[in-house]
């Protein structure tokens, strides 16, 4: 065992490494976040609040404020109007504050105080003063808010940000403008227009200005505008367009929008359709991830392994107890996880094929029902340890949200890695059963087993060593899917039928085949699912698979040449 | 291709229709012109190797005919496409006059009348002798049939005559894996008599026998020609020298020569391609 | 050995002995636990409970299921990860029929509409629930829908000669596929809860205990009688060539017989064994639902044959029997443990059990003479 572990790792380990290398290049790789986070601009304002404000001010200030303690929702929305007009150096800071809930009125002292949390620690500053306030007072009550008022906020602070030396809360604030926009943010945002030099803050403002100019007296104006928005992707624009043509009476610019919404509704169609590729690839990826280890055991060595979908569990699992061990360092979990899965669930394999698929070759329905016991030991064995509940595997935040193309057309980060991971293990397999001698052994000995023996391979060997690796490829698949589902006891059974029909499909014997296969079933099964459910896009699957199968026995790659029709 | 097929034959006006041929409907073999099985342009590849190139062969109705070939020369594959197994990618091959052999089936083929010994021995080897031959038998195939099937007195008889000519009386309830691989070779040439073929065609009958064995086989081949049609593959030069009136030589899936035993041997191209290499 | 013995029952009787002891045993169970059932009172040690007379009268519908799996794995080789299918689908075909007898009994009491299509506001009964009031129509489709699925898969699949693994992991693939569909609300067949409250069967009342004793009997008679007709089958010729298919699949094609219809009878007469025995089993247990497809309960069914021994027929009466025992057992004992037993028992069984337990009997047998 231990003379296997070592040839083991002496042959897999380079490329385990190389594997790892590319797994965390990819994954620290952190792409510009359109920041809009109020956290950050509160720190920035709150040095600012400091600076000295000349008497006349702070007290016309100190009197809008004492006003808003006590205001109806109306009145403390001209109130915050009146800050923004007379642009007080703390307005912002105040307006951020009444937004995010953490503007307090003290009653005994008559003083308006902005929480600010760190840590769960809680501390208090005088509006005006910016002074400390320890407890806040005893006496003090949160200001409220309601819809209407939040949505004017965000447009009010959205006023003060136009201005702002970072790019990214201007490109915000214009965005924010978007929804409250009237004659004065307009006359605002030209002027801002005008001097901005950031392209996208640019274009923002001019989506806006149009989109502004729709509600127009001029039919010119609109008309221009609506051939300004042409080729916009955004939900408002669609909607304000086709709100435009209910109520609009000009021919020219009923003509024009129809063709406007037209055009966007063809780009949406096709960014949709982008999309739903993309949901293809990805549950594609899934589908190769769980079958590639099995195209190792079913289509090279032969080996109907149906606990194929335990070892694929067991890696997740594996992923669950790294984290249960690094509660702090997620992210790198998830990376050590990926050659403690590949250990794990190889080792396990090796067991298997030791202990009981070597005793079976040449008799695979005998196999097929022997891994089948494997396979509930496995889960019984995970239930006992674990519990038969489902754990939750976190997600490291550098795979959590969005990776945004446009405004419809956006990948989640996490299914995007599990692709590109898919494509990297994929060529790590293929180097391996190619460009290495244990590849070369492998394939010998699943061609003519006698003559590799009789040219020194020790086919024993080989055979232990090909079933670890395909068990440990599981393994590894399992690492990426509990980034997607639930880890649970019943998480292998999911894949099994799956896999083995991505192999048959593709090919059995031929990487290629399960790499094309499982896409192409992938795509094809996000393409019906909008048209028929989830459900019957799995059952048409299944029955296409099986008629495929029928039709073309030896899947989309068959094996060539005299040899493989005696097989 | 396949679906080609029934277009092509409405353009080679040469034919009859398909549908208006009751031969196909009811093949019975048809050896009027004397020549029981005719292949000719017959050309199979696999994978861009050429197995069969245009091989072309005639065998006659009653003539014992051995044919013979270096590793590769494509007997088998030329087996294969006689009995359904392999479909040639072109060329055409007949069972008599009537029966196009590219259009029917293996089990169809066997009942039409072509029996086939392999290469190795292959027989039921949880089965015993008897129930080897008795399944062998000439007779009804249908799946009904075979469920009220019973032997009757005629039958028996027949399968005991075949036990006695193929020695294996004593092993009649011996399980057929039990036997030792000459018996198996007789078993399977047994099964082979039970077809009651019109064409026998015959790999490698000999290999593992004893020289008393191989006399034996000899003889039972020589009988049965004149009666049935046999065509033997061997590489045992002696028995098929011992056996044969006509060989003939393949060579990379083509007939190279085809003459008596002295004539082939005399060949220079034989000599060269296969005869060289044995001697 | 005489040639003017030309019965059937002659031929099933003749083809070997222990036939004999299983009619007798199977004859004797019959009888004795409805009489242990009747006769006794309660309180008596010698009394069989309607509860016993239902457990045992499952078991026998789980090895009619065995034998059907046998006759087409231990003589012909194909391996079916899917029998359940059939056996469900004979189920579920029953199941229609008693959901029909509810009538007016339901929770909704809708005279035509079972309660779970009142439910999902359905307004009329769709077009495939029609007949399923009359029982010899029930009847007829607990054979025919099995053996309809089975014609058309088998039919494609032998056509193009799809063998071995291949068969076995698409037969899977087929149960799973219907295990999908018959989750669906949408199919007509009561969804994820299936088909259950059922009050009748041919006027009688299911709870009766005289009924329970009815249908415990029909099973037994119904192993009995399935037992004895595959008996039949396998010791005709047409055994001996499912047998010669499974030894060599070509050499028998070569010898003239068609391969693909022989294997097509076979396994449509195996379905239609499979969807009588689901037909029993639904009144006995009083629900049918789609996890009855799942795939596992087929490899386990396919476990109970290889634990008796396959190619024996009552081989696969006793593996079910007493795999199924041995579940009941755990499952009220040790509950965690039953998964453990069963996957140590699959591989136990395919290493050193290639037999089963008769294989494991007879070398007893052979050992001691």
């Amino acid at each position: 065992m231990r003379q296997l572990l070592e040839g083991m790792s002496a042959k897999v380990s380079r490329l385990l490494m190389l594997l790892i290398m590319l797994f965390v290049g990819v994954a620290t790789y952190q792409p510009l976040h359109a920041s809009t986070d109020y956290e950050d601009v509160i720190e920035a304002e709150e040095s600012l609040v400091d600076t000295a404000l000349p008497a006349d001010q702070t007290e016309e200030f100190s009197n809008a404020l004492a006003q808003l303690a006590s205001a109806s929702f109306s009145k403390k929305e001209d109130l915050t109007s009146e800050l923004v007009a007379k642009r007080f150096p703390g307005s912002r800071g105040v307006l951020v504050a009444l937004l995010e809930n953490q503007l307090y009125a003290d009653k005994s002292s008559g003083k308006v105080l902005i929480l600010s949390e760190q840590d769960g620690e809680k501390t208090y500053h005088d509006a005006i003063s910016g002074e400390l306030i320890a407890d806040g007072g005893s006496d003090k009550k949160r200001i409220t808010t309601n819809n209407s008022l939040r949505k004017k906020l965000r447009g009010d602070i959205a006023i003060f940000d136009l201005h702002s030396e970072d790019r990214n809360v201007r490109l915000g604030a214009v965005q924010q403008l978007r929804d409250v926009v009237d004659q004065s943010v307009a006359t605002m945002l030209m002027k801002q227009q005008s001097i901005e030099k950031d392209d996208d803050v640019i274009e923002e403002i001019r989506v806006t200005l149009a989109i502004f100019d729709l509600g127009s007296e001029d039919s010119e104006a609109r008309l221009a505008a609506v051939e300004a928005l042409d080729g916009e992707l955004g939900n408002d624009v669609f909607n304000q367009i086709s709100a435009l043509l209910h109520s609009e009476e000009d021919k020219e610019v009923i003509k024009a929008a129809q063709a406007t919404i037209k055009r966007i509704e063809g780009k949406r169609d096709f960014y949709s359709l982008l999309e739903t590729a993309f949901f293809g690839l990805s549950f594609g990826s899934v589908l190769v991830l769980a079958a590639i280890g099995l195209a190792i055991t079913f289509g090279v060595m032969g080996v109907i392994n149906m606990a194929h979908g335990e070892l694929i569990m067991l890696g997740a699992y594996t992923t669950f107890v790294m984290q249960q061990l690094l509660p702090d360092h997620i992210g790198l979990s998830i990376i050590l996880s990926i050659p403690a899965a590949f250990l794990v669930s190889g080792l396990v394999g090796i067991g298997i094929e030791r202990g009981v698929v070597r005793f079976l070759y040449g008799r695979p329905l005998e196999t097929l029902l022997a891994t089948f016991g494997v396979s509930l030991i496995l889960q019984q064995l995970v239930r006992t340890i674990f519990s038969p509940l489902n754990r939750s595997v976190q997600t490291p935040e550098m795979m959590s949200g969005l990776l945004r193309f446009n405004e419809v057309f956006a990948v989640t980060y996490n299914r995007l890695y599990i692709l590109i991971f898919t494509f990297i293990v994929f060529a790590g397999l293929w180097l391996i059963l190619n460009k290495t001698s244990l590849g070369l052994k492998v394939r010998a000995v699943s061609q003519n087993r006698q003559m590799a023996r009789a040219m020194g391979v020790r086919t024993a060997r080989v055979d232990a060593l090909t079933f670890g690796l395909g068990s440990g490829v599981a393994g590894i698949a399992g690492v990426a899917l509990s980034q997607l589902t639930n880890v649970g006891p019943n998480l292998g059974q999911a894949y099994i039928i799956d896999s083995f029909m991505v192999v048959v499909f593709g090919g059995v014997g031929n990487l290629w085949g399960t790499l094309v296969g499982g896409m192409t079933l992938g795509v094809a099964t996000k393409f019906l699912e909008p048209h028929v459910g989830a459900v019957v896009a799995k059952i048409i699957m299944l029955v296409f698979i099986i008629l495929f199968i029928q039709r073309r026995k030896q899947g989309l790659f068959p094996q060539k040449g005299r040899a493989a029709s005696g097989a | 291709m396949s679906m080609l097929k029934p277009l092509r034959d409405f353009t080679e006006r040469d034919r009859v229709f398909d549908m208006v041929n009751p031969a196909l409907r009811s093949p019975k073999l048809d050896v009027s012109h004397g020549t029981v099985l005719y292949l000719e342009d017959i050309s199979v590849s696999f994978d861009g190797f050429r197995a069969l190139n245009d091989l072309t062969l005639y065998i006659q109705a009653g003539e014992l005919r051995c044919i013979i070939g270096p590793n590769g020369a494509g007997k088998t594959t030329m087996m294969d496409v006689i009995t359904g197994k392999t479909r040639p990618d072109t060329g055409s091959a007949f069972f008599g006059q009537t029966i196009d052999l590219l259009r029917l089936s293996e089990p169809d083929i066997a009942q039409a009348g072509i029996g086939r010994k392999f290469q190795s021995p292959t027989v039921f080897e949880q089965h015993t002798v008897f129930e080897n031959l008795e399944l062998s038998m000439a007779g009804p195939r249908g799946v009904w049939a075979m469920l009220y099937a019973r032997l009757n007195a005629e039958q028996r008889e027949k399968i005991d005559s075949v036990l006695e000519l193929t020695g294996l009386q004593d092993l009649r309830f011996a399980l057929a894996g039990s036997l030792s691989h000459g018996q198996k070779q007789w078993l399977e040439i047994g099964m082979l008599l039970m077809q009651e073929p019109a064409l026998l065609l015959v790999d490698e009958p000999v290999a593992g026998m004893t020289p008393q064995e191989t006399e034996r086989t000899a003889e039972l081949l020589v009988s049965l020609a004149g009666e049935r049609s046999v065509v033997v593959v061997e590489h045992d030069m002696e028995f098929v020298r011992s056996i044969a009136r006509t060989v003939t030589v393949l060579h990379e899936g083509s007939v190279l020569a085809e003459g008596s035993m002295d004539q082939v041997q005399s060949n220079p191209k034989v000599v060269e391609v296969y005869l060289g290499e044995q001697v | 050995m005489t040639l003017q013995d030309h019965s059937a029952i002659s031929r099933v009787m003749r083809s070997d002995r222990g036939i004999k002891w299983f009619v007798g045993l199977l004859l004797a169970a019959a009888v004795l636990l409805p009489l242990g059932h009747l006769l006794f009172p309660p309180e008596s040690s010698l009394h069989v409970s309607t509860y016993t007379l239902g457990l045992v009268g499952k078991y026998m519908t789980y090895a009619l299921l065995a034998v059907s799996i046998d006759l087409i794995w231990g003589y012909c080789g194909i391996l079916s990860l899917g029998h359940t299918a059939f056996f469900a689908l004979g189920g579920y075909a029953m199941g229609m029929y008693l959901m029909r007898q509810i009538g007016t009994r339901g929770v909704y009491g809708d005279p035509l509409l079972p309660d779970f299509m009142v439910f999902l506001n359905w307004d009329s009964l769709p077009w495939y629930w029609h007949g399923f009031d009359m029982f010899w129509f029930a009847a007829v489709m607990v054979v025919l829908a099995p053996g309809l699925l089975a014609l058309v898969f088998g039919w494609f699949a032998f056509q193009s000669r799809v063998v071995g693994v291949y068969f076995s992991i698409i037969t899977q693939a087929l149960t799973f596929a219907l295990l999908l569909a018959f989750f669906r609300n949408e199919m007509g067949f009561g969804g994820n809860n299936g088909l259950t409250d059922f009050k009748e069967l041919l006027g009688f009342d299911l709870q009766a205990s005289s009924t329970r004793v009815g249908l415990y009997v029909t099973s037994a008679l119904a192993l009995l009688a399935g037992v004895l007709v595959c008996r039949w089958i396998v010791a005709s010729r047409f055994g001996r060539i499912i047998a010669a298919i499974r030894d060599s699949e070509s050499r028998t094609r070569f010898i003239g017989y068609r391969v693909e219809h022989y294997k097509l009878w076979l396994f449509c007469f195996s379905a239609m064994l499979a969807g009588i025995a689901g037909a029993l089993y639904v009144p006995q247990v009083g629900i049918i639902n789609p996890g009855e497809f799942a795939p596992i309960n087929s490899i386990e069914a396919v476990v109970w044959v290889a634990v008796g021994g396959r190619g024996t027929l009552y081989g696969a009466v006793v593996g079910a029997i007493l795999v199924n025992y041995a579940k009941s057992y755990f499952t009220m004992a040790w509950p965690e443990a039953w998964l453990y037993a069963l996957g140590v028992l699959f591989v136990l069984v395919t290493l050193f059990l290639p037999k089963g337990v008769l294989g494991l009997l007879q070398r007893f047998k052979r050992a001691e003479s």
